[in-house]
Order: C-alpha cells, then sequence, then structure tokens
C-alpha cells in the first residue's frame, strides 16, 4: 500500500479526521509527522524564508521530516472556503514556498480547493482522486463517507487535541483560548497552554467549539466584509461568547509576523474593551523561554481573580 | 483637496505611534498621512480599498477606529472595487468629484488620470536622464524644484504646464556618450515602489551610481490594468501573469503575481538584475519571495531583496545596493571576457 504524508502542521488541525478517512477508504495509507519538537522547528527554519511566521516555518519542518518517509505528501492548496472569501496569502502560496524551499521531495499533492470559483469540496476531492488514479465514483464516495459525520472533528479535537484529563467543570472560570488552530492545538508552539490552563481548573472555550452558522452570524456585523474565512471565525466566536457572556477572559495567540492576526487582535481587543471583558495577547515566536510566558499567564489570572473579587467593593476614599 | 505633506520621519513616527504593532509599514505612513492632513485641514479622506485576500481590504476598518480614539472627526470614504456594490463605487464617485452625471464623471476621472500618467512618465524620464546624466545631481536639482512648485500651483493646465517646462529642462541636461549604463528593475509591493520615502529614495540612489532603473508598477500601470480595462486587464499585466505560470498559476493576493512576472519580463527585456521591495510582514511578498530564490536558480538572473520597516539606517541599505550593483558590473565583464 502506498503511503501518503499528512505534514502536523497549518490545515491539518481543521481537516485531518476528513483526510484520513478518505484516503484509508480509497486504498492509501496515511503516515502523519511526529508532533512538533526542537528538531522539526529547527528544520523548518532552516529550510524556509526568514520572513515567513512561525506556522509557515514548522509545516516545513514537518514536510522536511515525512519527505524521504512516504511517495507522496499532500499539501492542498485552500484557495477559498466560501463565496468571495479566502484564506490567507501564505496558505494560498503554500505548496509553491515548500516546493521552492526544500530539496528532494515526493510529489507533492497540491490540488486546488476554490470554492469562490468551483462549488463544494467534492470537486476538489475528484481531484486528488485523479492524481492518484482513482476513478470520480470512487472518490465520490470516499469523499461523502469521509463528511458524513460532521461531529467526528469535535470527537477529535477531544480526544487528541485536548489536554489528557481536562474536565469540564460548570464552577470554574472560563476562559476562551483564541487564535488559528494550529497555534491553539499545537502544543509545542504555544508551549502547552492548554495544558497549563487545564492543570489550573480552567475550562477551556475554543472557537472550534461553535457551529459555522454561529460563527458566520456572529462575524457579520463589522463595518466591512471580512475576506477571510479563518478571520471570520475568530471575530465570530470572540463575538459570540462576549455577547452571551459565556466567558469570563480571553487569550488570543497571534503568531509573530501573522498578517491576519494583526487585524483580528485589534478588532477583538476592542470589542472585548467594550464588554469589558479581561483580553491577554500572547505573541508567538521562535524563542522558547517559557518563563515568560508562565509569568504572564498567571499575571492574568491573578487579575481576573482579583476583579471577581473586588468588584462589589468601593473604596471610602472616594 | 489637501495634499499630505511630503512623507517624513514625522509622518512615520506619528503612524507607528497609533498603529498596531504588528501592522505593515505602508499601514503606519498611511495613519501619519491623515493627521498631517487633519491638523492641515481635511475633514475628507480618500482611499481605495480591495476585498483579499491581502490586508489592505481591511485598513479602513481600523483606520477609522484609530482616528475615532484620537478625537478627530472625519469621513473616511472608501472607493472599493465595484463588485462590492455598484450603486456604492459611483455615489462615492460623485461624492468626491462633485460632479452629477455619468458624463462629467466620466470627463474629470479622463482628466485626473491624464494627469497621473503624465507625472509618472515624467519621473520615468528622470530616472532614465539621471543614469546617462554627467552631472546627476542637476537632474536631481531639477526634479526637487518640480516637486516643490507642483504643490503650490493650481489647477490642471498650471500642472501641465510645470510638467511640460521640467521635461523640456531635463532633455537639456548634458547627457554621456556611448555609456551603457547597468539596467535593474525594481519589483515587490507597489506602495514601498512608489514612495520615495518609504523605499528610502532608491531610484534616485541607483541612478547617482550610473544605473538605469525601471519600475514595475506605476499607479498609471495600476489604472490601466484595474480600472482603464476593467474587467480585463492591461495588456502588460497579463502578461507577467503569464509569464509567472510556470512558479504560480494561482493569485496569492497582492502582487505576489505580478512580483514573479515581472522578474522574469525584465529578464527577457536583457535586463541586468532587479530588486524587491517590500514592507516587513507583507504575505503575498513572502511567498513571492521564497518563489523568487528558484526563479534566480533557474534563470541564473540576480535577485536581491530589501526588506523595509521603520528603521531607516540608510549606511546599511546603501552599502547593500552598492554591493548589488558592483555585482551586477563584474558579471557583465565575465560575460564580456567570456
Amino acid at each position: 500500500m502506498k503511503k501518503i504524508g499528512v505534514p502536523r502542521g497549518m490545515l491539518y488541525y481543521e481537516n485531518f479526521p476528513f483526510w484520513k478517512d478518505y484516503f484509508n477508504e480509497i486504498g492509501y495509507e496515511i503516515v502523519v509527522s511526529k508532533k512538533t519538537n526542537k528538531d522539526i522547528l529547527d528544520n523548518g527554519i532552516l529550510n524556509s524564508v526568514d520572513e515567513a511566521c512561525l506556522p509557515v516555518k514548522i509545516i516545513h519542518g514537518h514536510v522536511d521530516y515525512l519527505k524521504d518517509k512516504v511517495d507522496y505528501i499532500f499539501v492542498p492548496r485552500v484557495v477559498s472556503l466560501y463565496k468571495r472569501e479566502y484564506c490567507c496569502p501564505k496558505i494560498l502560496g503554500l505548496p509553491e514556498m515548500i516546493k521552492n524551499s526544500i530539496e528532494d521531495l515526493p510529489e507533492i499533492i497540491d490540488t486546488i480547493f476554490d470554492l469562490d470559483k468551483r462549488s463544494g469540496l467534492e470537486s476538489g476531492y475528484r481531484d486528488v482522486g485523479k492524481y492518484l488514479n482513482v476513478s470520480n465514483k470512487e472518490s465520490s464516495k470516499a469523499y461523502k463517507k469521509a463528511y458524513s459525520q460532521k461531529e467526528k472533528y469535535n470527537d477529535w479535537i477531544r480526544a487528541e487535541l485536548l489536554p489528557m484529563n481536562y474536565k469540564f467543570r460548570p464552577n470554574n472560570i472560563n476562559i476562551l483560548v483564541l487564535g488559528h488552530s494550529y497555534n491553539v492545538f499545537d502544543d509545542y508552539i504555544n508551549m502547552g497552554i492548554l495544558d497549563k490552563l487545564s492543570k489550573r481548573n480552567i475550562n477551556i472555550y475554543t472557537a472550534e467549539d461553535l457551529s459555522s452558522e454561529h460563527i458566520r452570524k456572529f462575524s457579520s456585523y463589522t463595518k466591512k466584509r471580512l475576506f477571510w474565512t479563518h478571520g471570520r471565525r475568530i471575530v465570530g466566536a470572540a463575538n459570540y461568547y462576549i455577547m452571551n457572556k459565556e466567558i469570563d477572559g480571553i487569550i488570543f495567540l497571534s503568531s509573530f509576523g501573522c498578517g491576519l492576526d494583526s487585524v483580528l487582535t485589534h478588532m477583538v481587543s476592542r470589542q472585548s474593551t467594550i464588554y469589558e471583558v479581561p483580553f491577554m495577547n500572547l505573541t508567538l515566536d521562535e524563542q522558547t523561554g517559557e518563563a515568560g510566558i508562565n509569568t504572564r499567564l498567571e499575571a492574568f489570572l491573578d487579575m481576573m481573580k482579583w476583579r471577581d473579587k473586588d468588584k462589589s467593593y468601593i473604596s471610602t476614599f472616594r | 483637496m489637501i495634499p499630505p505633506p511630503v512623507c517624513s520621519r514625522k509622518t512615520l513616527e506619528i503612524g507607528s505611534k497609533h498603529s498596531p504593532e504588528m501592522m505593515c509599514l505602508p499601514f503606519k505612513v498611511f495613519i501619519g498621512n491623515y493627521i498631517e492632513s487633519i491638523e492641515k485641514g481635511a475633514d475628507t479622506i480618500i482611499i481605495t480599498g480591495s476585498c483579499g485576500p491581502c490586508r489592505f481590504g481591511l485598513y479602513s476598518l481600523i483606520q477609522e477606529d484609530i482616528l475615532q480614539d484620537l478625537g478627530y472627526d472625519v469621513d473616511l470614504i472608501v472607493i472599493d472595487s465595484i463588485k462590492e456594490g455598484y450603486k456604492e463605487f459611483i455615489s462615492n464617485l460623485k461624492k468626491i468629484t462633485k460632479t452629477n452625471t455619468l458624463p462629467q464623471l466620466y470627463k474629470s476621472s479622463r482628466l485626473a488620470l491624464d494627469l497621473i500618467k503624465r507625472a509618472d512618465d515624467l519621473t520615468q524620464k528622470s530616472n532614465y536622464t539621471r543614469a546617462y546624466a554627467v552631472d546627476k545631481n542637476h537632474v536631481n536639482q531639477i526634479m526637487d524644484n518640480y516637486l516643490k512648485t507642483s504643490v503650490q500651483i493650481h489647477g490642471a493646465s498650471e500642472l501641465i504646464n510645470l510638467i511640460n517646462k521640467t521635461k523640456e529642462e531635463l532633455s537639456n541636461v548634458k547627457l554621456l556618450e556611448n555609456y551603457n549604463p547597468i539596467k535593474i528593475g525594481i519589483i515587490g509591493e507597489i506602495y514601498t515602489i512608489i514612495e520615495p520615502f518609504v523605499n528610502l529614495d532608491v531610484e534616485r540612489k541607483l541612478g547617482q551610481l550610473g544605473v538605469l532603473v525601471d519600475k514595475s508598477l506605476t499607479p498609471t500601470k495600476w489604472l490601466e490594468h484595474h480600472v482603464i480595462n476593467y474587467p480585463f486587464g492591461s495588456e502588460d499585466e497579463n502578461n507577467k501573469f503569464k509569464l509567472a505560470k510556470p512558479y504560480l498559476h494561482t493569485p496569492i493576493g497582492g502582487h505576489g503575481r505580478e512580483t514573479l512576472g515581472s522578474a522574469i519580463h525584465y529578464k527577457n527585456l536583457g535586463y541586468d538584475g532587479v530588486i524587491q521591495i517590500l514592507p516587513l510582514n507583507c504575505m503575498p511578498e513572502i511567498v513571492a519571495k521564497s518563489i523568487l530564490k528558484n526563479v534566480s536558480k533557474d534563470l541564473d538572473f540576480p535577485i536581491m531583496t530589501l526588506v523595509v520597516d521603520e528603521m531607516t539606517g540608510e549606511a546599511g541599505f546603501v552599502t547593500r545596493l552598492e554591493a548589488f550593483v558592483d555585482l551586477l558590473s563584474k558579471r557583465r565583464e565575465k560575460h564580456l571576457i567570456g
């Protein structure tokens, strides 16, 4: 059985359960690269342009790890997921960046998923099938099977990505961990922030918990239409949780050099100021000093506790 | 109309003070421009919009917030693509040009386009003249004079006169004979190519070294592609897409694809090398940069990348330009000797 490599980075965190079922259905074995570690990060930095953001460098490292272990590497070119919306420009050019930066690659499957111009994901998967000499009929069947249960994505997050002993408890502090899924769920990039929160008995909310209907409704309030699908997810989730008063605070994980985040952090922080929700922005980059993150996290949580304790206290000095 | 004061260190400082830290350089300069113009009395700001995937399309959203927070009461008009709504597009244009009927609108737009074209031609001519001129400072003087006078005069006809006069002065500059200059194309992100303050006046610096400079994008080229020939696009730009196709066949936002196409375009024209200029953090240009590495290798064509940001240490910049030009002239000698 031929092997298809899936690098554990970027869109992996959004699509992996579907990709896995699709490729298994058409008779290919899937090989996922190891969890991000120091070697993968170092190789990624070595093999990519200096200006790229951290997640892009990391996916370069994952591809480098996979390149002599598999027959194909799957890096789809996801241009657009909704009409008149796009993904980040770096995701649009990701296959090109990888092909031009890493040498001796196996064949890269870089099928276009462009829902702005074409309808439905199915045609994209048919193109993947064509690449592997699978008939349209078979790949449609595999596609339908892979996407038959949408819930399996959230099950997968709970089982694989959230911390092992994490449990939702009604009386704990609720924090929304916001950011691109590849920043929130890659515990090497964010230095295990989910783990740290879970150990402190905090309930974790993420943008992925929400259905896309909610996201789209709550991200349509902006004066100018947001044209990034991933941006809408972040803004929509923030608006939903803030307006429904389901959370006590927001931690935004942004990566250094991310163009989307430079816009989104501004929008979310403004919204949380208006609704008086505590907000912290953590910028992630190549440096690996964990103490700084710990300190900031502790300070943020302390601040929230004091706020809760002192909110009904009115000083006699007023 | 109040033209923003010429970009300066002060503009950039005001801009970076009030902008989100991770925003790209054009955004910060824009904010500086706005505030400086508002202080001179402007109450309406006009910018063009876009609808992705480059973050430029969302500039207005944040800039409005920032201006509001600073307590400025101004009207920010965004001219978006016709695709975003035909009615809004026309009403915005009418508001700006103060005309009511479509033919009038057409006439005043035509005039504006003509002026932009003339001004661009003049800049281009000055770049060519500077490369060949015996006394390069003379060309600089003529251009400085032109820029200084252009903000003092009023009306289109006076401006046309000034442009014609400057053109004539440029034609009278004494040129070197039998001189074959190094030719360099400037490619990259459109704003950093056009705005001399942001790119540290790269055209002039290269011209000073006797290099012939050509810019891949100018306001004229942009208008020809996006406005005059809408929705088909101008021939030049479409040709660039074709050239970029072996390396990249889908758009990546901004001018990423044009950057690649232009590099190959200049190679075909027999240029000695190209310089890519981008603001730090520019998403489309980063993708283009990683591909340019292979374009350079495949075509045996020198490409240098310069990243600009708020740090504007000029000396380092000049050293790199000089080194690049030296490299190109050595290369040429080698080719001649064989």
